[in-house]
């Protein structure tokens, strides 16, 4: 294999047999000393370099050049010691014995029997106690679930199901500023959030909704969509990412996650890639003054799903 | 009570001052017989040896480089008024952790390079953990007696891959924490126990501010410990049970041959982590990974393009993106299979086929013997066909994370991508195995396959015919080159080879009371 070239067609020998002037205790390299001099410098190179990086830590230099400097002593000292244990030292190959792993057979029946005799028998004789200690165990092992387990968290709940959108929410951004009707060009998008929880992060990762004009292909009967403002929930029906690219051109809504796209002008139906579901919609309408807001919430829970979705 | 007079009825020893410490040890702890049996340990020179070491020093690295880490992180997602010497980021209101990162980078000293060298550290070390494996797995080292030491070196992966996916969801920054919302969407996918499951391990509802600080316990406490253990296991079994050699000259199923610990071995195994601490560091020096600030802090509705994971998580990554979008819907109930069957299911069924491969292989060939020398992966050619079309799964599946990133940069629709993706992921592995499989048997065919040409002699005769005659190989070459039969190949179906271990062990002195157990067959 790959030692032929160190260890040749020398027979392996024992190591504790091996004396000083048996061939296989010679270094491996023809020439010692010149190995010994590249070791030498490589070793002072290294001490050269941590040196360096002693310096340039003192100094505060550039991080890439502490790296450089700690990286290449490391490098020089492991250059050095390798060649040091690969040329210069005894180059074998030595041979150990491998004994069996197995242990006698008597041995083994003796372990065995102390398990099984001296161990076991009073436990098998005493059925009552092993089984009330097993229960007792068993309900230990419950028990500690609790305390482990279900303080961690509460209980889903409902909490899955609900967004804070409700009828009569006004979307705003996420500076907390209610949007206007001319805020929006043609195919052009915004998050917005309902008003009063655009600065709760908790609040966003359920309620975050991205807000489309759309400008090509005309709304496919559907309602709650005044001047061609149309809004869906953010979060992907797929895994969860918020929906955040728009294609305008072909009106397509992208996952950057796992790339599922949603067709806008068509209630977001999933179209391409993992997601299974349409974005839920949410229902708009402009006030007199021209702000938007929700006329009602979601219809739906919003994002992937999950076991209690029905 | 004899300790007094033992030191009196001893003879002086040699080596002076190193002789008294010794033997002042040896009385009190009895370390010279068990020390000098460590420093004998014989360890085979193969090169592929050494991808474990890459791997047990990339940890080395990660703890070393971990605890300096820990000493600015501040593992919270409070908000906080971000004071910091990267002036976008400067004055912005960003979580504890994000902001701690950030400045254990730009103020701390050699912060930067502790944390990029943290960083390429793990995935090195994963990277190590999978080579290593799939040496193992293509040299059949993985046999009795070695069943257990597979189990536990599968269990670190698993754990490595766990703490790295973890370990970089800590900056809280964009980047990782879609990772983290996906791996929630991914546990609430679970049918009936996925929300509770989620809720427990996040606080409730996502994103929450627990996740932050649980996941630093997780990283900095729970889980290394447990690898450090699973490690210590490791290399217990593997002292205890002694490395696997090929086979080649003077080896057999009963010694090992190489280089002794001391002071060959150790020598080159510490030259070998400085190596490796300097290839990190060299790497975590000159190549930025994961420049956080780019990114920016986590917002639940904020999102980036090319969203890929740590390599050794792209294959999942890549998993839910083929994915078909079918879920199930009724009985009141939904179960995603489009996220569940990718990032759940089938994991498990790949780790679940990896743990259990030894007895798969041990039912299939009925081999029951303890095997010291390794295969060369040719003469086992289903097993190592078997290992191409699994890695040729990863692998595209690997690819399939990135369709974004090959759309755009080779100007093809993200559609086309995904779908010859899909289509790649359900050929590759059959074609991986039918093309490996035929190179193995072709190699096999070649009697001199993968041995030097022998050299010729030309000679003109008096007639003018030129005649070639063989050299003699050149010393060095034919003993090494030439493999030993191995027991119990695969495709043999027990017609009565046994092997070199069972050979050696008929060999021996009948009297030898434990030379019974080198080769125990168990009657099925």
């Amino acid at each position: 294999m790959s030692d032929s070239t160190t260890h040749g067609t020398r027979t392996p020998v024992e190591l504790a047999a091996a004396k000083w002037s048996d061939p296989h205790m010679q270094p491996a390299a023809r020439h010692p000393e010149h190995v010994a001099r590249v070791v030498a410098v490589c070793f002072f190179l290294g001490l050269a370099c941590f040196a360096g990086f002693g310096a340039a830590y003192w100094q505060n230099w550039e991080p890439w050049t502490l790296g450089a400097l700690l990286g290449g002593g490391m490098l020089l000292v492991g250059a050095g010691l390798i060649a040091w244990g690969k040329y210069l030292m005894p180059r074998g190959p030595f041979v150990e014995d491998r004994h069996p792993l197995a242990s006698p057979p008597d041995e083994l029946d003796a372990f065995t029997n102390a398990v099984m005799e001296r161990g076991a028998t009073p436990v098998r004789r005493r059925p009552i106690l092993g089984g009330l200690l097993g229960a007792g165990l068993g309900v230990f092992g419950i028990v500690a679930i609790f305390p482990l387990l279900r303080s961690l968290g509460p209980l889903p709940g409902t909490t899955l199901d609900v967004t804070n959108w409700a009828a009569g929410r006004y979307l705003v951004d996420a500076y907390g500023r209610r949007v206007h009707q001319d805020q929006l060009g043609l195919g052009s998008v915004m998050t917005v959030f309902p008003e009063g929880f655009a600065f709760d992060d908790q609040a966003q990762s359920m309620d975050q909704t991205i807000l489309i004009r759309v400008d090509v292909a005309p709304l496919m009967n559907m309602t709650g969509t005044p001047m061609g403002y149309v809004a869906y929930s953010k979060l992907c029906t797929h895994a969860g990412c918020p929906v955040g690219l728009y294609e305008r051109a072909l009106e397509y809504l992208v996952c950057p996650c796992h790339q599922s796209m949603f067709n806008v002008p068509d209630h977001a139906l999933p179209v391409f890639g993992p997601a299974p579901r349409p974005l839920p919609q949410l229902p708009l309408a402009i006030d007199r003054h021209g702000e938007l807001f929700a006329t009602a919430g979601y219809d739906q829970p919003v994002g992937p799903g999950f076991w209690e979705r029905s | 009570m004899a300790a007094p007079t033992a030191k009196s009825s001893r003879p002086s020893r040699p080596y002076g001052r190193f002789g008294q410490v010794v033997e002042e040890l040896d009385e009190r702890l009895g370390l010279a017989r068990g020390g000098r049996v460590f420093l004998d340990k014989i360890f085979p020179d193969h090169w592929s040896f050494m991808l474990g070491e890459i791997a047990l020093y990339s940890f080395v690295v990660l703890l070393a480089t971990g605890v300096f880490l820990t000493l600015y992180y501040i593992p919270s997602s409070g908000p906080t008024v971000c004071h910091t010497p990267y002036t976008p980021l400067n004055g912005q209101i960003t979580s504890e952790a994000f902001c701690s990162t950030v400045n254990l980078s730009f103020t701390v000293r050699a912060g930067l390079l502790m944390r990029q060298m943290h960083h390429w550290s793990c995935d090195i070390f994963v990277g190590a953990i999978v080579l290593h494996m799939a040496r193992v797995f293509f040299t059949g080292a993985f046999r009795k007696p070695r069943e257990l030491n597979w189990t536990i070196g599968l269990t670190m992966l698993i754990l490595a891959i766990l703490n790295g996916f973890i370990g970089y969801s800590l900056p809280d920054d964009l980047i990782s924490g879609t990772g983290i919302r996906i791996a929630y969407s991914i546990i609430l996918s679970i049918p009936v126990v996925g929300t509770y499951l989620a809720f427990f391990l996040f606080g409730g509802n996502f994103p929450g501010n627990a996740i932050i600080p649980r996941f630093f316990t997780i990283h900095v406490l729970i889980l290394p410990a447990v690898i450090a253990g699973l490690l210590g296991a490791h290399l217990f079994l593997l002292v205890r049970q002694k490395h696997t050699q090929f086979p080649g000259h003077g080896k057999t199923e009963r010694n090992v041959v190489g280089s002794p610990m001391y002071p060959v071995f150790i020598a080159k195994t510490t030259g070998f982590l400085f190596m490796i601490s300097g290839v990190t560091a060299v790497l975590a020096a000159l190549f930025q990974i994961n420049p956080i600030w780019q990114f920016g802090q986590y917002h639940a509705s904020n999102i980036s393009y090319a969203v890929q994971p740590d390599w050794y998580m792209g294959w999942l990554d890549g998993a839910l993106r083929i994915m078909p979008s079918w879920e199930f819907v009724g009985f009141g109930h939904t179960i995603p299979f489009e996220v569940l069957v990718p990032a759940v299911i089938f994991p498990g069924l790949i780790f679940t086929i990896c743990y259990l491969w030894p007895s798969i292989e041990r039912r299939y060939t009925k081999d029951n013997l303890l095997h010291n020398l390794l295969d060369r992966p040719r003469d086992r050619p289903k097993r190592t066909a078997a290992g191409a079309a699994m890695l040729g799964l990863l692998g595209m599946l690997f690819i399939a994370s990135a369709t974004d990133v090959i759309a755009n940069f080779l100007h093809i629709s993200l559609n086309t991508i995904l779908i010859l993706m899909r289509i790649l992921v359900v050929v590759t592995p059959f074609v991986c195995y039918l093309v490996t499989w035929k190179i193995c048997k072709e190699l096999q065919a070649v009697p001199l396959g993968g041995r030097r040409k022998v050299a010729n002699l030309v000679t003109l005769t008096p007639q003018g015919e030129y005649v070639a005659t063989p050299m003699p190989p050149p010393p060095g070459t034919e003993p090494e080159l030439a493999p030993e039969p191995v027991p119990a190949l695969i495709e043999t179906d027990g017609d009565g080879e046994r092997g070199d271990g069972q050979r050696a062990d008929e060999d021996e002195d009948a009297a030898d009371p434990i030379g019974r157990s080198s080769v125990r067959t168990v009657p099925r």
